[in-house]
């Protein structure tokens, strides 16, 4: 057994220039240079990024699901801030 | 948290998986439905990592150079796939190191297919087609399970999978049209994994005991037997373009059912080889602990690298 083992990694891909990075999953490694090395063997063996970013999972502070009512349920109710709640003519063109 | 109160986050629980909306790690789930994707993603990852033995050993003896990527390439993936599954299962509060342990220690089960020997060339032929065509038929559905990790795991590994079993097929088809030998060769890897990957979509219906459960919470989608009888019908036509006889003598095409009838499968076996007393369990187990007891020093070394570098750069800032 190994005395320490390899804290976890998330690992962030961009497919292509102009898109954003995306999460693509995680891994194990040592330190950040080899997790970049091994993202780039688990996660784009064909073709499926020009970037990528590392992150140690424990750095990462994540909303809990239990307080989506406070954080989220807000904006449902304000619609005004959809285009579609204003009353604009039909013959209006181009809005 | 009251009897109540579970129930009712239950009942709001299997509602989300009816309205086909995706558990996420930090949400709350069952108890029993952490277990069971906890045993079934694991084992899952289990077969990706045993799966690479049977193939890794042809690596260097491939017949050509385009052989010899190939199979080298489909190995590669197979560790990807399962690490991608490995991660998806630590979402659910289980450890790497934990995983791992089950699996040397014998408590976690993988796939009982991998207990059967590559014994020829035309092993890595049946293997990519037949066994990595049962796999798909099993892992389609996967794709669109309720556990989000898991679905996207599924996703990345189907995409690549069907290449897998395109170059099994290809060595197939090579050596069906060689010489005699060649392809006396491609039958007898048929004779020996036909069976066997008919049993890896598991045991009939009425003796699979988690089935009901699965298909609630869409880890299933379809029956053991319904996968099965797709498998069948969909790899006798190929059996038949290869010019190789699928070797059941009850086989035969039911018109009134548009389905092939097929002969008794050996259930004894297969419990035989699920219990550990198939022909490579012993060696396949001994190959893999072997392999990560040999490899300590250097994931401690590696580890005890990266401190040292960490404590220079942070000696150099002040």
């Amino acid at each position: 057994m190994a005395t320490k083992n390899w804290p976890l990694w998330e690992i962030f891909v961009r497919s292509k220039n102009g898109l954003e990075h995306r999460h693509f999953g995680s891994l194990h490694a040592a330190d950040a240079d080899m997790a970049l090395e091994n993202a780039r063997d688990v996660y784009t063996r064909r073709n499926e990024g020009v970037s990528i970013w590392v992150v140690e999972s424990k750095h990462i502070t994540a909303s809990n699901p239990e307080n989506n009512g406070e954080l989220f349920e807000p904006a449902q109710d304000k619609v005004y801030r959809h285009p579609t709640f204003y009353d604009v003519p039909d013959e209006v063109k181009h809005m | 948290m009251s009897e109540e109160q579970i129930r009712s986050l239950e009942r709001n629980f299997n509602e989300r998986i009816e309205r086909d909306e995706k558990i996420e790690p930090k949400d709350w789930m069952p108890e029993k439905y952490r277990q069971t994707h906890i045993r079934q993603i694991s084992q899952h990852a289990h077969s990706e990592i045993v799966g690479m033995l049977p193939e890794g050993n042809w690596i260097t003896r491939a017949p050509s150079l385009r052989r010899k990527v190939a199979l080298l390439a489909k190995v590669q993936d197979e560790a990807g796939h399962g690490l991608y599954l490995y991660s998806a299962c630590e979402t659910l509060g289980v450890t790497r190191d934990e995983l791992y342990e089950q699996l040397h220690t014998g408590k976690a089960k993988y796939s009982s297919i991998f207990n059967y020997p590559a014994l020829t060339w035309a092993d890595m032929g049946a293997i990519g087609w037949l066994v990595d065509g049962a796999a798909i038929i099993n892992q389609v559905p996967l794709c669109n399970t309720s556990y989000g990790p898991y679905a996207r795991a599924m996703i990345r590994v189907c995409k690549e999978e069907s290449f897998h079993q395109r170059q099994g097929f290809e060595i197939m088809l090579k050596l069906a049209n060689g010489t005699p030998e060649q392809k006396e060769l491609a039958q007898d890897a048929l004779n020996r994994w036909w069976w066997p990957s008919l049993m890896m979509l598991g045991p009939t219906d009425d003796k699979s005991v988690h089935t009901e459960q699965s298909m609630k919470w869409k880890l299933k989608r379809k029956t053991n037997d319904e996968l099965r009888q797709q498998f069948i019908d969909q790899t006798v036509p190929q059996a038949d373009v290869l010019g190789l006889t699928i070797p059941d003598p009850d086989l035969k095409w039911n018109e009134e059912r548009q389905s092939y009838d097929f002969g008794e499968i050996d259930w004894d076996e297969f419990w035989q080889v699920v219990k550990g007393h198939g022909p490579m369990n012993k060696e396949r187990m001994k190959a893999r602990v072997g392999a990560w007891e040999r490899g300590t020093w250097v994931r401690d070394a590696a580890m005890a690298y990266a401190e040292k570098k960490r404590a220079r750069k942070e000696k150099e800032a002040v």
